[in-house]
């Protein structure tokens, strides 16, 4: 993101709770607690987590499926709780549609997977008579790789593979004013040998339908292979931020020291840690003051215990919300090696 | 490799499940060896047929799949010609199977200190006490604390309940834990931390592992071999660092390509052009030809034989010097 324009889509305090149990009870689950993050135009952005760590919230979140408990979203600048007519709010979920895990279950298996494209097409564009319609379905089809297009626009889901079904799913998402596409976990459920092909899809239809992307993974590989920008989170908190190589190359917090750790990689040489971490991510039920990861914290003080830490700059354009870690920011780059770990 | 007489030798294995458009042969000839206290990696994509060849194994396929050809011996006894009264003799005690989901495996409706007495009882008569004593035992194996044994499956996290089915898998020191990717359902960081504890705990009790995944960087520091199957058949086998290192077969090269790495430079991916075929009409000759990057013409006819590789068996004619 260009640091002179302003972003496409930003939230600020952004916090969703969950009350659980019955009406009587009053425990929360605190799944998104003040998250401020920016996504600018053309840019992908990954946020990656473990499950529970409200990743998924975050883009339920900004598709309107959940309603904020606090905190603004702002897209091209203007809140969206403003938008309070239906036109509105229609031209925004065409601008920020979302593609979902499973493209078993996101097709419906009696209509033709053309009908979401078509139908697309029909509440965004109404205009467009229905020749045209069909025309501008077989050539989103081809744009995501459904060639030849006018072939597709007839199947069934039961006649494509599960590559081929994601791929509709990115055309559905592309059928509307498309200027950000909120993509969750779009390839986890795909066979290992046809994931890249989306991963590259994405990269492709940033460059040249210019759109961005939220890309919400648990795998940091494919976040690395396709993100501008890393966002970490935890326990419903950001815990780093910044550009991809960046953080990869010097994790700032130790949860994402302890993520990075964790990455099976065959091409790194073999290293079997003495120790093993068993701990898991918490649920955030009542949480008090304090960071999250101090319990599973191998630096943690005292300090962690009393004051929830804020996201502080640590190196350009690269936050970590955490007491320990230190600045490299004036540092000379020498140094920065060795302190970065 | 194998000196002494293998754990398991499975030969020329085959399965089909009978559907109404006729059998589907889901595992087919499949070969292979796991010797004495080796962890052996079954890596391929969805659909490959590598969770039926585990079921094959340990005996546990249900109609409509059924053995069609081979042999699973165990020991040195057959097993495809035992029967139920047979196995129940070896079943648990000398082999025993981690499965995929522990949510699904375990019974919510009991606590695990139950579910391991009502395993151990179901083989092996005992004292209440002994069996208190083996239950506390493997818990601490597995790292819990056996105060869990009064926990019921919910109560435990993700992560433990994995833990807990291994448990169960360890009561009686079996000589061979079939896995079925036990750590699927898990993050990466609980997933590292239990691949980590199942390699500590087979060095210390000297088991054979069999280890079914999807991910093939998963197994690549903890298995000894590994085998990639793909369509129903392996298509190479050796050990885990040379099929890294150097892979042979083109899909084996493909699904190397297939996933980034988080080191290194970044480089463009390409994966596999395609999906895997439809068993009902597996493609003539090679299975994996309407894919393959490399394909020749007799590869479209001629189904290729296992060809010896230094350190690898490969099926595929590029290898037939």
């Amino acid at each position: 993101m260009n640091a002179d324009s302003a972003p496409l889509l930003e939230t600020a305090g952004l916090t969703k709770h969950f009350r659980l149990g019955g009406y009587l009870s009053n425990r929360i689950l605190h799944a998104v607690d003040d998250v401020d993050l920016a996504i600018g135009e053309q840019e992908i952005v990954a946020l990656v987590g473990e499950s529970g760590s409200g990743k998924s919230t975050i883009a339920r979140l900004i598709a309107r499926v959940y309603r904020p408990t606090g905190g603004e979203i702002y897209f091209r600048g203007r809140p969206l709780s403003a938008m309070r007519s239906r036109s509105e709010q229609l031209a925004y979920r065409g601008r920020v549609p979302m593609i979902f895990q499973d493209p078993y279950g996101s097709l419906s298996p009696v209509y033709r997977v053309s009908h979401g494209v078509l139908r697309a097409l029909k509440l965004h564009r109404p205009a467009l008579s229905k020749a045209a319609r069909d025309e501008v379905a077989a050539q989103l089809f081809e744009s995501v790789g459904l060639t030849p297009g006018s072939d597709f626009l007839d199947k069934y889901p039961y006649q494509l593979s599960g590559g081929q079904r994601q791929r509709v799913g990115f055309a559905q998402a592309l059928a509307s004013n498309t200027e950000l596409i909120l993509a969750d976990e779009p390839v986890s459920m795909l066979d290992v040998s046809v994931r890249i092909g989306l991963l590259n899809l994405m990269a492709t239809l940033r460059r040249e339908m210019r759109v961005s992307f939220l890309y919400i993974t648990h795998d940091i590989a494919s976040a690395r292979y396709v993100a501008d920008r890393l966002i970490v989170m935890y326990a419903g908190h950001i815990a780093e931020s910044g550009p991809t190589e960046d953080v990869l190359a010097h994790p700032k917090h130790p949860y994402t020291q302890l993520l990075l750790s964790a990455v099976p990689d065959p091409r790194a040489p073999i290293s079997l840690p003495a120790t093993s971490s068993v701990a898991e991510p918490p649920r955030v039920v009542d949480p008090g003051e304090g960071c999250r990861f101090r319990q599973r914290c191998p630096y943690a003080i005292e300090e962690c215990a009393l004051v929830t830490p804020r996201l502080r700059l640590l190196r350009p354009a690269h936050t970590a919300a955490c007491h320990v870690a230190t600045s490299d920011i004036g540092v000379p780059a020498k140094e920065q090696a060795a302190t970065s770990r | 490799m194998v000196v002494t007489a293998p754990v398991l030798a499975v030969d020329g294995l085959s399965v089909d499940y009978i559907t109404d458009r006729g059998a589907v042969r889901a595992v087919d000839g499949v070969s292979l060896e796991v010797a004495k206290g080796e962890f052996l990696g079954i890596v391929g994509e969805s659909g490959c047929g590598k969770s039926t060849l585990l079921f094959a194994i340990a005996r546990l396929l249900s109609p409509p799949a059924e053995i069609a050809a081979g042999s699973v011996r165990f020991r040195g006894r057959d097993m495809v010609a035992m029967d139920e009264d047979e196995l129940r003799h070896v079943r648990w005690r000398d082999y025993s199977v981690v499965m995929q989901s522990a949510m699904n495996a375990l019974n919510p409706m009991m606590t695990i200190g139950a579910q391991l007495k009502d395993a151990i009882e179901a083989y092996e008569p005992a004292s209440s006490q002994k069996i208190r004593e083996r239950s506390e035992h493997v818990m601490r194996l597995v790292g819990i604390d056996p105060i869990h044994l009064a926990s019921y499956p919910h109560q435990l996290s993700g992560g433990m309940r994995q833990r807990a089915m291994i448990a169960m898998a360890l009561v009686f020191s079996p000589e061979l834990v079939i896995m079925d990717e036990p750590t699927s359902a898990l993050d990466v960081v609980a997933q590292r931390s239990l691949m980590l504890q199942i390699k500590e705990l087979q060095r210390r009790i000297g088991f054979a592992a069999v280890f079914v995944t999807h991910d093939m960087s998963l197994v690549s520091h903890f298995s000894d071999r590994l085998a990639v199957m793909y369509a129903g058949q392996i298509v190479e086998v050796g050990a885990t660092r040379s099929v890294f290192e150097d892979p042979k077969h083109p899909y084996t090269k493909g699904l190397m390509q297939s996933f980034p790495s988080i080191s290194g430079p970044k480089e463009r991916l390409v994966g596999i052009a395609g999906s895997p075929p439809d068993l009902l009409q597996p493609p003539a000759g090679c299975r994996f030809h309407p894919r393959c990057p490399s394909v020749m013409p007799r590869c479209r006819t001629e189904e290729p034989p296992f060809y010896e590789e230094p350190a690898d068996l490969v099926r595929c004619h590029l290898y037939d010097r």
